[in-house]
């Protein structure tokens, strides 16, 4: 199979390439829109200490989120010459990665970051390295153990939704709608962080009395989210507020409300990308805020990484060592506030 | 058992059954999920404004998917199969929507879109017909592979394409109906008339009902079973620009799946999965009895998982009605050659 596949994509991209090779170049340069901490002035954790090796695994995903976990790793340890960052290929399952975990354990790293592909099934790959002696950092998905990890840093899928359904709320109790018809396009629905965004956005919407009128997940994806949003749209004729968890899918989102010639509603977005962030400040499509939570988070974590392996804690706080949890705040990102969370889109 | 004498006689009564009868029952269930809907929802099908757009936005949705499965009856009737459709749409986007190939303009675009859907359909098919591979595993490797390929190309984001008029495709409509359907409408129509009126098609019939008989017979088999995979590729194609124009982007994981609608689609129209036997309009009818199903559950906010139960039902109910009709129209046809000796079903 592993032939085939490889003559598969020599012919393929042989044939296809033919009279278009210059095509073949991509638009992303993953360097150049990464998000890294480069002020460092006044800061005395700043200044280069101890060598440190820092192991780094993340799965290789097809989602752009994904995609900016790895390359503002990559960014932020650059920003350190006192960090040498080792990254492992994870593959696309949870067997792949503990198999490339272990070759990283074996390297005897100083830390290792690492985003699971699944937190319950890599538990046991944490737990091996912490027995020897090598802190784990755990990007995003937590495992089970407490033992499998040093330090924890993720992002806040409850407080997405929450977030989300407090702006919808002011914004419509505001406007002074008594019984809006509201609307939501969730990412893959057997997921739990989809059903822990959904969980926030549900409560929040009870505070002000409202409720969700129509559903429609996607996966995801531009095309997945056109497909759910036009589906939406024509389950609901007129619409006062929707939310769409992903800022990824939500390109086909606004597309398809595009489609549709609709604007009397007002949308908000999920993750904070670039092109979303730089659509509310443009203020000319429906979308008008969206909720955080950002991948930058592997950024800190490399920061944070460095500390424990130089044995120091965070300048701010009393305590001398890093502590074992951290969770970002879901921000909202609004027209007023667009320009200064531009830096962060991905 | 059948005598000889009797299979022509079997096989003209089933061309006739499958292009009237099984056809009407699928007019019969979209009208089924039609009514479902205006019970369900009797405010929005007041409105006649909605009621059209609604008409159209089915037809739309379908459009894409339906482009595809044309390909997929085609391979489906000669024989084959092919589940990299959806790799091959992801592949074709995401290449047609790198910003190298953006400034070429729309015309680039489509032209890279179309170039690249023939080509991965050709190497299927030199693998399928040269390489001797069984299809399952030629397009399946393609699935992993051409996926691969597009999130390399991708950098594993996800390209908006900047070009309006590849975007405007999508909002376009000429006498009123979405340049999209008219896409599909063309397909259809071209399918239809290759596959009934022309050499190509009664090939296809001969290679997939039986490839030995076929060659024996002068026809080209690997020749004939290579142009099948290309003319699928090159669906493919079509439908990458159409979704890329839907979603005015596109990425490695788009058409996740597509390959599963559209084999679906076209056994429920009535392609016999071992090959030889199927109809174009029958496929069309698939893909739309799937996009009604996923509008009624929109209009009424039902989960999208009883949505695939559901979806999962109805293939097996079409399947198991082929096998039904064909047992019962076998027994008719026994019976009726040889009046003196019961049936081997007397229940039926």
């Amino acid at each position: 199979m592993t032939q085939i596949s490889r003559r598969n994509i020599l012919l393929g991209s042989a044939a296809a390439g033919a009279g278009l090779a210059l095509t073949a170049c991509t638009s992303n340069d993953p360097a150049s829109n990464a998000q890294v901490k480069t002020d460092t002035s006044g800061n005395a954790n700043a200044a280069a200490g101890q060598k440190v090796i820092i192991g780094f695994s993340a799965p290789a995903a097809d989602h752009g989120w994904i995609a900016a976990i790895t390359n503002n790793a990559k960014a932020q340890a650059k920003q350190y010459s006192d960090v040498e960052l080792r990254t492992v290929e994870a593959g696309t399952d949870a067997a792949a990665q503990r198999a490339a975990l272990s070759t990283l354990i074996a390297q005897k790293p100083n830390v290792i970051v690492m985003l699971p592909y699944d937190g319950k099934e890599l538990n046991a790959a944490g737990l091996e390295a912490m027995q020897a002696g090598i802190p784990v950092v755990n990007l995003d998905r937590a495992f089970p153990s407490a033992a499998a990890y040093r330090l924890q840093i993720k992002g806040d899928n409850y407080g997405m939704g929450l977030a989300a359904g407090k702006y919808i709320g002011d914004q419509l109790k505001a406007k002074g709608v008594s019984n809006p018809i509201i609307g939501e396009i969730p990412g893959i629905d057997s997921l739990e962080l989809t059903q822990e965004r959904t969980k926030g956005f549900n409560d929040a919407l009870a505070v002000y009395g409202f409720k969700v009128a129509n559903r429609r997940p996607a996966e995801f994806t531009a095309d997945s989210g056109q497909a759910a949003a036009t589906a939406l749209l024509q389950a609901l004729p007129k619409m006062d507020a929707l939310w769409n968890h992903d800022d990824d899918q939500g390109i086909g989102v606004l597309a398809a409300i595009k489609q549709a010639n609709r604007s009397e509603f007002f949308m908000v977005g999920g993750a904070g990308s670039k092109s979303a962030i730089d659509g509310i400040a443009k203020d000319d499509t429906v979308l008008k805020a969206t909720v955080t939570y950002s991948p930058s988070m592997a950024s800190s974590a490399i920061s944070l990484a460095r500390l424990i392996g130089q044995g120091k804690g965070m300048s701010d706080l009393v305590e001398l060592q890093v502590p074992k949890e951290i969770t970002l705040a879901s921000e909202t990102i609004t027209k007023d506030n667009a320009s200064k969370y531009a830096p962060l889109g991905f | 058992m059948i005598t000889e004498s009797a299979l022509p006689r079997v096989e003209k009564t089933h061309k006739l059954d499958d292009g009237v009868v099984r056809n009407l029952g699928l007019v019969g269930v979209l009208l089924l999920l039609v009514v479902i809907g205006i019970i369900t929802r009797p405010e929005l099908y007041s409105d006649p404004t909605w009621v059209k757009n609604n008409f159209l936005t089915i037809l739309q949705q379908a459009s894409a998917i339906g482009v595809v499965t044309v390909g997929m009856t085609f391979v489906i009737i000669g024989g084959g199969i092919d589940l990299s459709v959806g790799a091959i749409i992801a592949l074709a986007g995401v290449w047609a929507t790198t910003l190298a190939t953006q400034s070429y303009g729309a015309a680039g675009m489509i032209f890279t879109a179309l170039v690249v859907g023939l080509a991965v359909g050709l190497v299927n098919g030199v693998l399928i017909a040269y390489g001797k591979l069984v299809p399952f595993i030629a397009t399946l490797a393609m699935l992993v592979s051409a996926r691969g390929l597009a999130a390399q190309i991708s950098g594993k984001q996800t390209q908006v394409s900047t070009n309006e008029t590849i975007n405007s495709i999508a909002s376009t409509k000429l006498l009123g109906i979405p340049l999209l359907v008219w896409i599909l409408g063309l397909v259809v129509l071209a399918g239809w008339v290759l596959l009934n009126r022309t050499t190509f098609g009664r090939r296809t019939v001969a290679v997939g009902g039986n490839p030995e008989a076929a060659r024996l017979a002068g026809i080209n088999v690997k020749g004939h079973t290579l142009l099948l995979y290309m003319l699928s590729g090159l669906c493919c194609g079509i439908a990458a620009i159409m979704l890329t124009s839907q979603a005015t982007s596109a990425q490695a994981a788009m058409a996740n799946l597509y390959e599963l609608d559209a084999i679906a689609a076209a056994i429920i129209g009535g392609t016999l999965l071992s090959g030889g036997r199927g109809t174009i309009v029958g496929a069309l009818f698939g893909v739309l009895v799937f996009s009604t199903i996923t509008n009624l559950f929109a209009i009424n906010n039902l989960s999208t998982e009883v949505q695939n139960m559901v979806k999962g039902g109805i293939i097996v109910a079409a399947v198991l009605i082929q096998q039904f009709r064909y047992r019962s129209l076998t027994n008719l046809l026994r019976r009726r050659n040889d009046p003196d000796k019961p049936s081997q079903h007397p229940s039926r």
